[in-house]
């Protein structure tokens, strides 16, 4: 009668391979945990990231408190979660800019009897109708909004994407 | 690489001495027996402390204390990105770990692990039940709903009964004549500043202890000659018991916090009588029935006096039982504090189901 085998592989054959599969397994295995905490902790320290996010895709702000800015002074409000600044110019023209500077990120400010934006920071200087950098450290021109005037409110909005 | 990760390692070793520690490690050993499940008990006290400490950094996050209170923890549980999950197992975890702590002060009352050297042992880990048990109560009105209003206002009412100081006492802890958002923002420093900073301390020193004691073994293995005991290498062969044995515990209470949400009830509001059926938490359920039951028998402020007299006898005898239980195995008086601590846990269970019995 045939009794069957049942003594170990010789251990050159059998135990490198399953030591190395336990191995594997048990990294794999160790991996998965990490990401099932990981995730949700990650998710909920973003939470407040996502809504701002969220705001940041308004396209359209109305503001009914700068259709009384006297010429020459401008106004600060949130564009989504930037803040940007409706400029009201002598000539009667309207400007509205995103007042993020594009050097560092400082936020500028309208020197009306200078005719011009500046930045506090590092000196930067920007054209106060066009957005242009004119001096200074900025790399690029600030960001354009489009403003329309109707009776009782300036409406920004974001220009339409040119490619 | 090898020749690279060698010589930070012996870099470090040198400044640290890694090797004597991993020849510590090496040399522990653990009694294993038929009562060893019970070694587990202790650990996974601590592995739902570190998950309190890590979900309650986690909560700190988003919680304001104050008037706010209520509408931060709305904000979490409803609003913020998986906050419901964090809560949960911020409450779970906090009632598995009185659980874990419960049967871990049980079983090494009944191993008799608190004698001779291990009298601090039994008494730090006292301290450290004391301080989760305040942890508990403490964190229960941080969310300012309405059971955590009137349960805080019960819990405090109990020692503004006592004559002369327990009404000082009482405002003092309240910040005021009734629960109000001084009350949540001092129990809020007291949860999160004063009584981790108690702790941490305290439970180093636990840890010191059964690092230079061992594990004790209860007396139906002193009673084995020496031969016959057994034990086993801690490292690794009890660690990975034991971190199998919290791999566990994790799963539970991952599981019970994703089933079974905590809920948030409706916000507090000092005009609206108490819920109906309204009890605290099933660790305080024992004392609560005891004094109800005793407030009936005995009316008046003089049944609250004879049950915390009763309990103040109690944990009296519970905390000095290293000194009067001093007999080796076996002996007669050895007996005496094991029909005490049945006594007691039986007292506790009874009383306990008694309360939602009667509820």
């Amino acid at each position: 009668m045939n009794t069957p085998d049942f003594s170990l592989p010789p251990r050159e054959q059998g135990a490198g391979n399953r030591r190395t599969f336990v191995r594997v397994a048990a990294g794999g295995i160790g991996l998965c945990y990490a990401a099932a905490l990981g995730y949700p902790v990650y998710r909920y320290l973003e939470s407040p990231v996502e809504k701002a996010r969220t705001l940041e895709a308004v396209n359209e702000v109305t503001l009914p408190e700068a259709r009384a800015l006297p010429p020459g002074a401008a106004l600060m409000f949130k564009f989504g979660s930037r803040p940007a600044m409706v400029i009201h110019h002598p000539d009667d023209q309207w400007v509205a800019l995103i007042a993020v500077c594009t050097h560092l990120g400082c936020t500028v400010q309208y020197q009306g009897d200078k005719d011009r934006i500046y930045c506090a920071c590092h000196g930067g200087v920007y054209n106060p109708r066009t957005g242009g950098n004119v001096s200074g450290p900025p790399p690029k021109p600030l960001e354009r909004l489009e403003v329309k005037l109707s009776d009782n409110a300036v409406v920004v909005s974001r220009p339409p994407r040119t490619a | 690489m090898k020749q690279f990760y060698h010589s930070i390692y012996s870099w470090v070793d040198e400044r640290l001495g890694l090797g004597e520690m991993i020849a510590l490690a090496k040399h522990k050993t653990v009694p294993w027996h038929a009562q060893s499940f019970w070694y587990y008990w202790g650990g996974l006290s601590l592995l739902f402390f570190l998950v309190q400490a890590f979900t309650g950094v986690l909560l700190l996050v988003y919680y304001r204390p104050g008037p706010e209170a209520y509408e931060s923890v709305r904000q979490i549980t409803y609003d913020t990105n998986f906050g419901w999950l964090i809560r949960s197992l911020h409450s779970w975890g906090a009632n598995l770990m009185v659980a874990a702590v419960g049967i871990h002060m049980f079983s090494v009352f009944f191993m008799k692990a608190y004698r001779n050297p291990r009298e601090f042992g039994w008494w730090s880990g006292l301290g450290l039940m004391g301080l989760a048990m305040v942890f508990g109560f403490s964190g229960y009105l941080l969310p300012m709903d309405e059971l955590a209003f009137f349960a805080t206002k019960v819990g405090l009412d109990i020692p503004s009964q006592f004559p002369v100081l327990g009404p000082k006492i009482a405002a003092l802890v309240r910040g005021g004549l009734e629960v109000n958002e001084y009350t949540v923002q001092r129990f809020f420093a007291l949860h999160v500043v004063v009584l981790p900073a108690l702790f941490l301390p305290l439970l180093g020193f636990h840890l010191f202890l059964v690092q230079k004691h061992g594990n004790a073994v209860p007396p139906s293995e002193e009673l084995k000659p020496a031969a016959e005991r057994r034990s086993i290498p801690f490292f690794p062969n009890f660690m990975m018991k034991d971190l199998a044995v919290w791999l566990i515990a994790i799963n539970l209470l991952a599981l019970v916090a994703a089933l079974f949400p905590w809920e948030l009830g409706p916000q507090a509001d000092p005009l609206k009588p108490a819920p109906l059926g309204i009890h605290p938490e099933w660790y305080f359920m024992s004392q609560f029935q005891v004094l109800k039951v005793l407030g009936d028998w005995i009316p008046g402020t003089a049944g609250e006096f004879v049950g915390m007299g009763l309990f103040t006898v109690a944990l009296i005898a519970w905390l000095l039982v290293p000194l009067y239980d001093t007999a080796t195995a076996g002996g007669r008086r050895a007996r005496n504090a094991t029909y005490f601590g049945l006594l007691f846990l039986l007292a506790i269970i009874v009383t306990t189901i008694w309360g939602y019995l009667a509820l």
